[in-house]
């Protein structure tokens, strides 16, 4: 949450709701939004790292409001989470070690693994198939974000096919 | 009480075994498959497994080596080629990778032929054309010619084709192969729609999206079947977004 709130001020100051309201908009079912007091704590954390700076506003009738402004060290924060590449999925999983580690000592064997693997990708397929059709069909972040994990999964049972073909 | 109905399809000890410079490849090897009325049925496999195999068998498009093949509970593989085309023409939609839409006809006539092969009177054939093409997103394509359409466009009046006469049974070979993500997904929705109503399916496919939506997933390997069962229900959670799904996988 810290680089999505310091891209966010990065486009102008802002109190921690507006910032709340900001991520939902943007994201919608897409990340869960966090509550208003994880923000405040994510923020005063960046206050503490020097990424961002907070202003008292005073307003009638009302305590102060804190504006919290991107600081140049929060600026080149950003510009570097932005610039480095980002780690791909994980290959090495728990699965493949079941499937490596199981037969050498007898627990199960290596095809009804695969199998019983490859029902449950199925099912969390249909999961998401269902989420899909759910998903208000305007929030194209939401439905990129589902299609990504249903070409994920198809990677996932691809290569089970491939695991089956060569350990069988 | 009256004995339940025979299975849609039932294949016993199906052997297919081709011939390649005199040296025997066994392709499918002793495939006992039952398949309900109303059931949809996913084959998945590695290539070179069967699959395409297999289901061409059940069809009558490829002679079976040995073994039988019992359509509503009739005996088919022992049937002459003209009576299986009849049969064909009467009970069974087939979807091809390749999609054999007759070329100098158009798209809309390409799919209502077999509903009037069938018996459909002109209006019945016209409107299950209309339906059919229009949850394929194909409304505005009926009057074109095949070679003037995309691959996916083929690929999809190839599956409205097949579903033109309601066949007692839906035989389809990657029905989705050539598809990007959008016209999977209107070819999906079709699908669920007709399987609803109670459209029996053998699939075979890679795609797991389409794979989910079966009741039911085999597996070959290697010609036979390594795993049969139902694809595991999907998880209650109502309220899931799509943020959850994504820390799921984590």
């Amino acid at each position: 949450m810290r680089q999505s709130l310091l891209a966010l001020l990065a486009k102008e100051p802002a109190h921690g709701y507006e910032l709340k309201q900001a991520l939902e908009q943007i994201f919608g079912s897409a990340y869960p939004s966090p509550n208003i007091g994880q923000i405040y704590v994510t923020l005063s954390r960046l206050e503490k790292d020097g990424l961002v700076r907070v202003v008292d506003v005073e307003q009638s009738n009302r305590p102060n409001k804190k504006v919290y402004y991107l600081t140049a060290a929060g600026r080149e924060a950003l510009d570097v989470w932005v610039d480095e590449p980002t780690e791909g999925p994980r290959v090495r999983d728990e699965f493949f070690m079941k499937l490596v580690l199981a037969p050498m000592t007898g627990i199960a064997d290596r095809m009804a693994l695969i199998s019983r693997q490859r029902r449950h990708y199925l099912a969390l397929m249909r999961d998401l198939n269902e989420l899909a059709e759910r998903t208000d069909q305007g929030n194209r972040v939401a439905l990129l974000l589902i299609e990504g994990a249903m070409m994920h999964l198809q990677a996932d049972l691809d290569w089970l096919e491939r695991c089956q073909e060569d350990l069988s | 009480m009256s004995p339940p109905p025979p299975p849609i399809v039932n294949t016993v000890n199906l052997v297919k075994i081709y011939q390649n410079g005199g040296v025997p490849v066994p392709a499918v090897r002793g495939v006992d498959l039952q398949v309900e009325a109303g059931q949809f049925v996913a084959v998945m496999g590695p290539s070179g497994s069967g699959k395409s195999t297999l289901v061409h068998m059940i069809g009558g498009l490829d002679a079976r080596t040995s073994g039988e093949i019992w359509l509503d509970g009739r005996r088919a593989d022992t049937l002459s080629e003209s009576a299986w085309a009849l049969l064909r023409r009467q009970k069974i939609g087939f979807v091809f990778q390749f999609f054999n839409l007759v070329a100098n006809m158009t798209v809309a006539d390409n799919v209502e032929l077999p509903a009037l092969l069938a018996g459909a009177s002109p209006r019945e054939a016209r409107e299950r054309r209309e339906y059919l093409l229009g949850e394929l997103g194909l409304a505005d394509r009926a009057d074109a010619a095949p070679a003037q359409l995309a691959g996916g466009e083929q690929q999809r009046v190839a599956l409205a084709r097949a579903l033109a006469n309601r066949p007692s049974l839906l035989l389809a070979d990657e029905p989705t192969g050539n598809l990007d993500s959008r016209n999977t997904r209107d070819v999906l929705r079709l699908l669920s729609e007709v399987h609803r109503d109670g459209q029996t399916i053998i699939m075979v496919t890679h795609d797991a999206r389409v794979a989910s939506l079966a009741d039911r997933v085999v597996s070959l390997l290697d010609g036979e079947i390594v795993d049969d069962g139902a694809v595991g229900p999907a998880r209650r959670r109502p309220r899931a977004t799509a943020g959850d799904v994504v820390e799921l996988r984590g």
